[in-house]
């Protein structure tokens, strides 16, 4: 008998420890979670349903009559919302290839060792640091089209004959768009490429040097499948950053001319913010974290995979 | 910290690798040399010369801002862009309210997201990758699909033009980043100085505050600098919850720059205020590379 006491004391202080460790782990996690439901899910639930609903603030009379999935109906009607998505695939499409072509040279380049390597690096947190409402407004002033930079040296290359503007136009303006994006975000492409290119051993190469493999091979053999799982993290969150773009052509063309860059989230802002129509705004912004949960969901489902396959 | 050393000892490896082969490769290295070069300074170009040429814009005469084809370089140097930025426009009282709601917002979440990883990192609980995977999920909502039902609710409870209604909205978005970036760094500590803080009769938080927090104070202070950046530039939530000039952060301020009284859009005082803004968080991210670059991709290559 008196050998079980403490054991049994052990044990139930054991347990009240670990009911306490429970305790403070709630306690601590608490804020954390409150505030994510708060200003996170709340809104989303709440923008869910506004999307079911008719609400204007302009007609606050009219009051908030449930509608069912007609504003959802209305999409497929609406011009401007394919205008929209139309812009802004092309603009996540064609960045974020251009920014894991080009940021994929960069790192190769600076993964090599040579002096005032860390000098570079650091450049490439320039563009990454600067505001995108600077940034916009840099570009803007680079792309004027009287006084901009960018007419004057294609004048003097003489690709052009005369100076254009090329924001207040329809064919260039989304270029103009895209090529801002591009310098804004390709460093930090180039940087999580980099960090990859750097987990890849060393004795890996040297190997297959002495085998006698050219640069070439080594870097589709080697190089490339090491860096699959880095190069899918950096495009999954540069994607789902460029389908969320709504900063840069917001300040650079404010989606124009006419609607020639006007992004979903523009136009959703715009609805929201400029015709005051909560709900079918409402209804845009929620299609979008649809379509932003999908590109996210078929990324992780790749990496997924990567992961089983590996192990 | 040690990921971030790690790479400097493998670069001189490739190196040595290419030794073994002397004779044949000398040419091919020679050229290989070149295009090296080439492309790294094609790079330092592209990333520094835009900045570069704002920076030259907003030190020019009036004359030579306006001059076809432009002047390449600011002779005179004319510094009155930096001095009318201030005249006429709220402009100091925008670059405070961006200071005090970045370092409100950089305070209160490390505190809540230190809070949360030393729980995630250290104590026995279920549902840990549940929390984990709730935290992360928020840094890929769109801010579009949120910032109407915020609108409405900070509006019913009188909170539009205060700080308040932007710092909420950045702690929270800046969440997953803290967390993930501290539990990764609590993780790595060593578990027996707290186990022996806590033999010696420390309460588990009374070891997280004299043991934990100074031990993680560098990657407390990468996490930090992080939340400052995305506070300092953010846009959507500042233009949207913020609709008095006197109350506009410095994204809405420079957006909204406009002359005092002319219809010529201002460039030199545009591009004076936006160095004002930029040189700044430059001389930030260079004292720091090494920390915010490995804080950024900490988080990419262990998730």
């Amino acid at each position: 008998m008196p050998p079980d006491v403490p054991r049994a004391q052990r044990g139930r202080m054991l347990r009240g420890a670990r009911a306490a460790e429970v305790r403070l782990a709630c306690l601590l996690v608490a804020p954390a979670l409150l505030a994510i439901a708060l200003v996170a899910f709340y809104p989303l639930v709440s923008d869910l349903w506004l999307s079911l609903h008719t609400k204007n603030l302009r007609f606050p009379a009219r009051g908030e009559p449930f509608v069912g999935l007609q504003n959802y109906a209305a999409l497929a009607e609406d011009a401007r919302f394919w205008n929209a998505l139309r812009n802004t695939a092309l603009i996540t499409a064609v960045s974020v290839s251009a920014e894991l072509i080009l940021g994929m040279l960069a790192a190769l380049a600076i993964h090599r060792a040579f002096r005032g390597r860390g000098m570079v690096r650091a450049a490439l947190l320039v563009p990454w640091a600067m505001t995108t409402v600077v940034t916009a407004r840099m570009w803007d002033w680079i792309f004027n089209a009287n006084y901009g930079v960018f007419n004057a040296v294609l004048l003097k290359l003489r690709l052009i004959e005369s100076y254009r503007a090329w924001t207040a136009s329809a064919d260039s303006a989304i270029w103009v768009v895209i090529g801002a994006d591009v310098w804004k975000t390709m460093p930090f492409m180039a940087l999580l490429l980099l960090a990859g290119l750097q987990m890849i051993p060393a004795e890996l190469y040297e190997g297959a040097r002495i085998d006698g493999a050219g640069t070439w091979r080594l870097f589709w053999r080697i190089t490339l499948p090491l860096l699959r799982p880095s190069i899918l993290v950096a495009l999954l969150f540069r994607t789902l950053d460029a389908v969320r773009i709504f900063d840069l052509p917001f300040v650079l063309t404010g989606g124009g001319p006419g609607y020639a860059t006007e992004t979903l989230s523009i136009y959703a802002y715009r609805t929201l913010f400029t015709n005051l129509d909560f709900g079918y705004g409402a209804t845009l912004a929620f299609g979008m974290f649809i379509a932003v949960m999908i590109v996210a969901v078929f990324y992780v489902k790749i990496l997924g995979s990567d992961t089983a396959r590996a192990m | 910290m040690a990921t971030a050393r790690l790479p400097l000892e493998h670069s001189a490896a490739p190196a040595a690798g290419r030794r073994l082969r002397p004779r044949r490769g000398a040419p091919i290295r020679l050229w290989s040399g070149i295009v090296h070069l080439l492309l790294i300074a094609l790079l330092l170009a592209f990333c520094l010369a835009p900045f570069v040429w704002l920076l030259e814009t907003s030190l020019k005469t009036p004359d030579d801002l306006y001059s076809i084809p432009p002047k390449l370089l600011p002779v005179p140097v004319d510094v009155r862009n930096y001095v009318t930025i201030w005249q006429g426009r709220p402009f100091l009282q925008n670059v405070f309210n961006s200071a005090a709601v970045a370092s409100a917002a950089t305070a209160v979440s490390l505190l809540i997201g230190a809070l949360c990883a030393y729980a995630l990192a250290r104590l026995r609980f279920h549902g840990k990758s549940l929390i984990l995977g709730t935290v992360l999920a928020v840094s890929m909502f769109p801010g579009i699909a949120i910032v109407s039902p915020l609108y409405l609710f900070f509006s019913r409870l009188e909170l539009i033009n205060s700080k308040t209604a932007l710092v909420l909205p950045y702690v929270t978005f800046t969440l997953p980043l803290c967390v993930w970036l501290l539990t990764a760094f609590f993780r790595d500590l060593p578990p027996d100085l707290e186990e022996a803080a806590l033999v010696d009769g420390a309460t588990p938080l009374g070891a997280f505050r004299n043991v934990i927090v100074p031990l993680a104070a560098p990657g407390v202070f990468t996490a930090a600098i992080l939340i400052f950046i995305f506070a300092w530039n953010e846009f959507l939530f500042a233009r949207t919850f913020m609709n008095s000039a006197e109350s506009y952060t410095v994204p809405p301020a420079i957006s909204m720059f406009e002359g005092t009284g002319t219809f010529v859009i201002p460039w030199g005082q545009i591009t004076a205020a936006s160095a004002v803004v930029t040189v700044p968080l430059i001389v930030l991210v260079l004292l720091f590379q090494r920390r915010i670059i490995s804080g950024l991709t900490a988080g990419a290559i262990k998730g």
